[in-house]
């Protein structure tokens, strides 16, 4: 409790794009309750404060977090410890925290290979060839930067997690939830839900939200869906041909996008249940492909030029296997 | 450097057939590599590829998958879904850094001990001259729950 006797809290991002901070505030007023109830102690992209001041902190001394990202650096890490230590709920926020998320698919590439489409490649104007220093020399002493890690890693895989929320982001009116919650449970008219659990989501997949008639599915090519000139509005995206990744996402996001006429690229992470959310969506692609052919169906295969980039767009870091063998290897 | 890299294969077999297969083999006195641990499903169309995954990433060195032959599933058609599965996961795997060789589908009936040995026998040198995988860590994970589990030596007899 702090000096006006308000429980603490804090965000932080990680490896993130900072659309989890954009998700809060757009939760719209709610963002009023949280200031009534809470003292914001530390949130680097809404306040101005220190690390050394959540350092002086004392243990457990902040109600809650909201940790989203994934662990790209040695910063990240550290503070992945730190705030550990100062918090008595840790919720990984965002399929970064949760999963790994888009700077996951990293993991697919070398830090070599990384730090070449970052500063070496032909959108990069960098005719010195600058590449980052963990150490460099100045008059005043050494200047160190935290050191980049070859594989990211989900906030799980580095510092026990309390709560998962999952989404990229999480939906505003899920959050909304979330917040009333956990204000309720700070006036004692709630409890708060097994530690470990999924909250501000579904229990089910995206198909299960979506509206769209589901009939025998069987295709015989893929498609990309700005390929398809004119797309059936009411009749289920894979069954058109398109990659959608519903079969195997958590609910909880309302089905915006097939309902929008996108496929669903599975942001909110694998649904209870799966194991590994890439091998639950191969199963579910492999059973509609209407061929027994083996020529045929490589094929139709072709038509996914990257699987890996289709079934772990969101969940690499996550996955059974983490990373390609050359980025773990180097 | 005299001892010989022994590569540790985890085979799904189908309970209809090559499961059989690998019975007839053992009672017919066929021999095949110690190296293959088999793992009995119903049915190849019961191969989740989270098996395939967990299988490596756990320590296997390679996955062999075997099933009926085509057109002659005990549930009619469920083999063809294996081998659907089966190709889209091996170019997954490819992405991940993972030879095609590792993974390795196999149509083998009740009657088929022999080509059945064989295979594996072909399988375990392939392997074998592959080197081991290696997969860094051993992960027990339900997609958003992961831990990391000690590293075990597995004892072989």
């Amino acid at each position: 409790m702090s000096a006006n006797g308000k429980p603490k809290f804090a965000m932080y991002w990680a490896a993130s794009c900072g659309g989890c901070e954009i998700a809060v505030l757009n939760t719209g007023e709610k963002i009023l309750d949280v200031d009534a109830n809470f003292d914001v102690v530390f949130w680097p992209v809404a306040m101005d404060a220190k690390y050394k001041d959540v350092e002086a902190m004392p243990d457990k001394s902040i109600l809650l977090t909201l940790f989203n990202g994934g662990i790209r650096n040695q910063e990240n890490e550290a503070m992945a410890h730190l705030l550990r230590r100062k918090s008595q709920i840790l919720v990984a926020f965002g399929s970064c925290a949760c999963e790994g998320c888009i700077p996951g698919l990293a993991n697919l590439s070398t830090t070599e290979q990384i730090f070449d489409a970052v500063y070496d490649s032909i959108t990069t104007d960098n005719p010195q060839n600058y590449r980052p220093q963990y150490q460099t020399k100045v008059p005043e002493g050494d200047i160190h930067i935290p050191k980049f890690y070859p594989v990211l890693r989900t906030l799980d895989q580095v510092i026990d997690v309390d709560y998962y929320m999952p989404g990229c982001p999480p939906e505003s009116h899920q959050i909304a939830e979330v917040i009333d919650l956990v204000i309720q449970v700070i006036h004692g008219q709630a409890s708060l839900p097994p530690a470990g659990s999924v909250i501000g989501a579904g229990n089910s997949t995206v198909c299960d939200e979506c509206p769209r008639q589901r009939n025998v599915k069987t295709i015989k090519g893929f498609q990309r869906i700005q390929d398809i000139a004119e797309l059936d509005p009411d009749l289920c995206l894979l069954e058109q041909g398109i990659p959608c990744n519903g079969p195997a996402t958590r609910s909880g996001c309302g089905a915006l996008c097939p309902q929008a006429g996108a496929q669903c690229i599975g942001c909110y992470g694998p649904a209870e249940g799966v194991v590994d959310y890439g091998a639950r969506l191969m199963s579910a692609f492999a059973s509609v492909i209407d061929s027994n052919d083996p020529a045929e169906i490589e094929q139709i295969l072709d038509q996914l030029p990257d699987p890996a980039g289709q079934f772990y767009r969101f969940n690499l870091a996550g996955s059974l296997l983490r990373a390609a063998k050359p980025v773990w290897k180097q | 450097m005299s001892e010989q890299f022994e590569p540790i294969l985890v085979g799904f077999t189908c309970n209809w057939c090559s499961y059989r297969a690998a019975d007839l083999a053992g009672t017919a006195r066929v021999k095949y590599p110690p190296n293959i641990r088999l793992i009995r499903l119903m049915c190849s169309g019961r191969l989740d590829p989270a098996f395939v995954m967990k299988a490596l990433a756990e320590g296997a060195d390679g996955v062999l998958i075997t099933g009926c032959h085509p057109g002659e599933c005990h549930y009619l058609e469920q083999n063809y879904k294996a081998l659907r599965r089966f190709l889209l996961l091996r170019r997954t795997l490819e992405q991940m850094g993972i030879e095609p060789g590792r993974i390795k589908l196999v149509w083998a009936s009740a009657a088929e001990g022999v080509k059945l040995a064989h295979e594996i026998n072909t399988m375990v040198e392939e392997v074998r001259a592959m080197g081991p995988l290696n997969w860094p860590k051993r992960w027990e994970s339900n997609g958003f729950h992961a831990t990391v589990k000690e590293q075990e030596q597995e004892v072989t007899a």
